[in-house]
This record gives C-alpha cells, structure tokens and sequence, in this order.
C-alpha cells in the first residue's frame, strides 16, 4: 500500500525520468550516430570532381550521360573524385560516401558509385545493395583492371572515368556478356559503334524526358550534407526536381544504401 | 465497490487517493514516454540490431558458399599445397558447424564460438591467397581470378555488416543501459537483454587485398 509521499516521489521520479529521457535521448543519438565520419565533399551534382582531375566540358558530358541514364531507369551512378581518403581504405571511405549521399532510390538502393582517389592511386566502384545482381564484384573488378586502371597509368583521368561509366551502364542495361568476353581477352579496346549508339540514345531520351518532365518528379529523398555546403548547391536541394533539370543543379540521393559491393583497385 | 470503500473510511480514503496517483503517474508516464517515441525504441533498436545480425550471417554464409569453388580451382593448379588447402576445407566446416540462432548474439559464450571460428577460417584463407601468389598460371586463370574478386567482394561485404551490426549493437545497449530505456526495458520489454558485439581482431576490419 501506497502513501500520497511515495506516490509523489513516483510522480516526480516520472518527471525526472521524462526530463532526462528528453534532455538526453537525442544527445546520444545525434553523438552515436555522428561518431567518427570523415568530411565527404557535397553532392554537388552526378559528377563531384573534388580532387580536380577533369576538365569542365568532360565533366559536362559525363553528367549528361548519367542523367540520362538515371532519366531512363532510375538507376542512380554518381562519379566522386577525392583528394585525399583521409586515411581509410578505400572500401571504407566509399561505403560510407555511399550512405553519406544515399545514392540510389531509397526501395530500390539502385545507386553505383565510381570513387577515384588520385594522390593514393586507389579506385573503387561501389555497389547499391540493388544493383549487386547486376553490376557483380567479378565484372566490377573487369572494368577497373580493363578499362579504368590502363588509362590511369598513362594520366589520362577523364579518358579513364569515362570508359569506367560506360561500361557501368552497359553492364547495367544488361551487356554483361561483352564484358564477360573482355575478362578472357583482357584487351583494352575503344568501340565506336557503342557510343554512337548511346549518343543516339540520350538524344532520344533527352527528347522524350523533356516532352514528359513537365511535372516534375517530387522525390522524396534528401540529402544531409556534411561540412560547408558551396553556394548554389544548398538552394537547389530544397526545392527538389523543377520540372526543366538540365541546367545542372538539383540533383539528390533517393535515400539508397549499400552493403559494400563492387570491387577495388589501384594503378 | 471501491469507491464505496473509499468514501466509508478516511484512511482508506488516503490508501485509495495514494494508489491512484501511483497509477496515474505510471499512465502519465507510459503516454508521455510513448508519445516522444521512447517506449517503442527499445524494441525498434533490438530489431535493427537482429537485422544487422542476420546480415553478418548472411555475408559468412556467402563467404562460406564460396569456399569450394576456390578450393577445387586452386587444387587443379597447387596440388602440392595440400596442407594449406586442407587447412581451408577443415576451417570452413568447423564454421559452418557452429549452430547460430536468434540467442547467440546475446550469449557471450556462443557469440565467443561464432567469431573464434570465423576468425580462423579468415586466417586460413589469408594463408591460401598468400600461398597463390607462387603460381603465376593460377593467378592468370580466368575463374580464379573471378572468384578472387567475389571472395574480395564479400570480405569487403563481412567488414560492413560487422561494422553495421557494432552500431546497432551499441544502440540498442545504450538504449537498455541507460535511464529510461532502462527502465522501460525492466517494465515492458522484461526479455530484452544487451547483445555481444565483435571484439576488433588485427586485421579484420580489413579485406585481403592481393594485387594482380
């Protein structure tokens, strides 16, 4: 049995409990959730060239490239280069660069990320959980020692970074079998009529995207930004998708993650 | 009934009042700890807890499905590295041998068991892929070298569950250690109890990384 003194020492342990519990509770979230994350560069756009290794035109075509392809499948890949990994692997430092930008819609986690990160000689193609069927650890790793890591060696960034998307989104559109047959020839090979076919392509999309893009897409996903947001960027995030969109600009992660496929490799 | 008792004595009267403001305080309590969201994140963090688990489990699974596959191709190059293939082969099925269910990750011996054996199939494959590098035309051997990606892929994929499944071990143990979710684990969640986590192993946070 119960005094009216012990029921208020419950009532005020309750009040004390309540105040901690809203004092407190956040504080440890925010300080678990913030522990230990280098400082990424903003998504800026498709491309975020934070080690300046690209010229503004190739940088351009890039971001064309990819947006048609995100236009056509919803498919987000995003290119990063990065001064420095401050330290960590480079399966580390893309995973959480990754989730840091939520590349790729937040049901399907579609997202592929291509990190460069010239001064430790390291690339990675970092894998959304559901785009792992598709674009394997194998074929992955085919496109860095194929395509991407020759044309490193020789300085040649953009050429590399280039040949590195494309056979991104051909293996992503379902040419697997190509570079199947690349990883038994292990040749390194420019094809003309493959990227006629594309500029065809994104014309055509460019062209139907922009007929039915009226309304806009209003995705839901936002994009939290670690350090200093640069200038232009900060106002195009809340307003979301304008409707037009191809005047750079606007563009966020889906709210996607990845569970740490792909392949890595160095030059 | 008891009202009526209440108003026939004083002193009962004042038992009555006393055990009512308990109770009132304890509804106050559950409405306002539940209306900030308190009272659903023991249970919220314990899901995601089991979540990351289960894909720690999954990604050695994958690991471990892998594993005959190297095996047999590495053989048919380095028959003479028996001992070390050997090694792998006893390894994988000493880890897949240990019986893992939903108590293991909150029973330190088991968990102890589970990490132990994996560890030392992490070892034994390290041994292989240090062993592979003396044989150049395995090296070049296209289905090696897709299956030394894959094993890449997942040690990269073992590393970010673990790293996953630490942050919401340590969530959800805080939650259940600390005031209120503390006590509201002792009142509403009585079975849930704070879960293992893996301890850091030289190495381990680290993919083996052969070049090639």
């Amino acid at each position: 049995m119960r005094s009216p003194g012990a029921a208020a020492r419950c009532d005020a342990l309750a009040r004390l409990g309540l105040l901690l519990a809203l004092l407190f509770g956040p504080i440890l979230w925010a300080v678990a959730a913030q522990a230990d994350e280098p400082a990424f560069p903003p998504l800026s756009g498709r491309v975020v060239d934070a080690a300046g290794v690209l010229a503004p035109e190739a940088r351009t075509s890039l971001e064309a490239k990819l947006k048609a392809y995100e236009d056509k499948t919803s498919d987000q890949v995003v290119v990063a280069t990065v001064p420095s990994l401050q330290g960590r692997t480079v399966e580390d430092y893309a995973n959480r660069l990754f989730r840091a930008w939520k590349l790729g819609q937040a049901k399907t986690n579609n997202g592929a990320l291509l990190v460069v990160a010239p001064n430790e000689r390291k690339v990675r193609i970092e894998v959304g959980y559901g785009l792992e069927g598709a674009l394997t650890d194998a074929l992955s790793k085919v496109i860095i020692t194929t395509a991407i890591a020759p044309r490193f060696k020789t300085g040649d960034y953009a050429g590399g970074i280039n040949a590195g998307v494309d056979a991104m989104l051909s293996i992503l559109a379902g040419d697997a079998e190509e570079w199947q047959r690349k990883a038994e020839v292990r040749r390194d090979e420019a094809d003309p009529g493959q990227v006629v076919l594309f500029v065809i392509l994104f014309l055509v999309i460019l062209v139907v995207v922009y007929r039915m893009n009226r309304g806009g897409r209003g995705r839901g996903g936002f994009v939290v930004i670690p350090g200093p947001s640069s200038g232009g960027w900060s106002g195009g995030v809340s307003g979301g998708f304008d409707g037009g969109g191809f005047s750079g600009g606007g563009f966020s992660g889906g709210g996607g993650s990845s569970g740490g496929g792909g392949a890595s490799g160095d030059w | 009934m008891r009202s009526g008792s209440a108003i026939a004595g004083g002193h009962a009267g004042r038992a009555w009042f006393g055990r009512a403001r308990a109770l009132a305080a304890a509804v106050l309590l559950a409405t306002s700890l539940s209306a900030c969201g308190a009272i659903n994140r023991v249970p919220t963090l314990e899901e995601q807890a089991k979540s990351a688990w289960s894909e720690v489990q999954n990604q050695y699974q994958r690991r471990a499905d892998l594993i005959p596959n190297l095996v047999e191709t590495v053989k048919g190059y380095a028959q003479q590295e028996k001992d070390v293939l050997v090694g792998v082969t006893e390894a994988r099925a000493k880890a897949s041998s240990v019986k893992v269910d939903a108590s293991t990750v909150s029973d330190p011996q088991k968990f102890k068991e589970f990490q132990d054996a994996q560890n030392q199939l992490s070892g034994a494959l390290g041994r292989l892929l240090v062993t592979v590098e003396r044989y150049p035309d395995l090296k070049s051997n296209q289905n090696f070298l897709a299956l030394q990606s894959q094993l890449e892929g997942t040690e990269n994929r073992i590393a970010v569950a673990r790293r996953d499944y630490i942050g919401a071990v340590q969530a959800y143990n805080t939650e259940v250690r600390t005031i209120p979710g503390r006590w509201i684990a002792a009142w509403f969640y009585p079975e849930a109890k704070p879960m293992e986590t893996f301890t850091a192993t030289p190495n381990s946070e680290r993919p083996p990384n052969v070049k090639f």
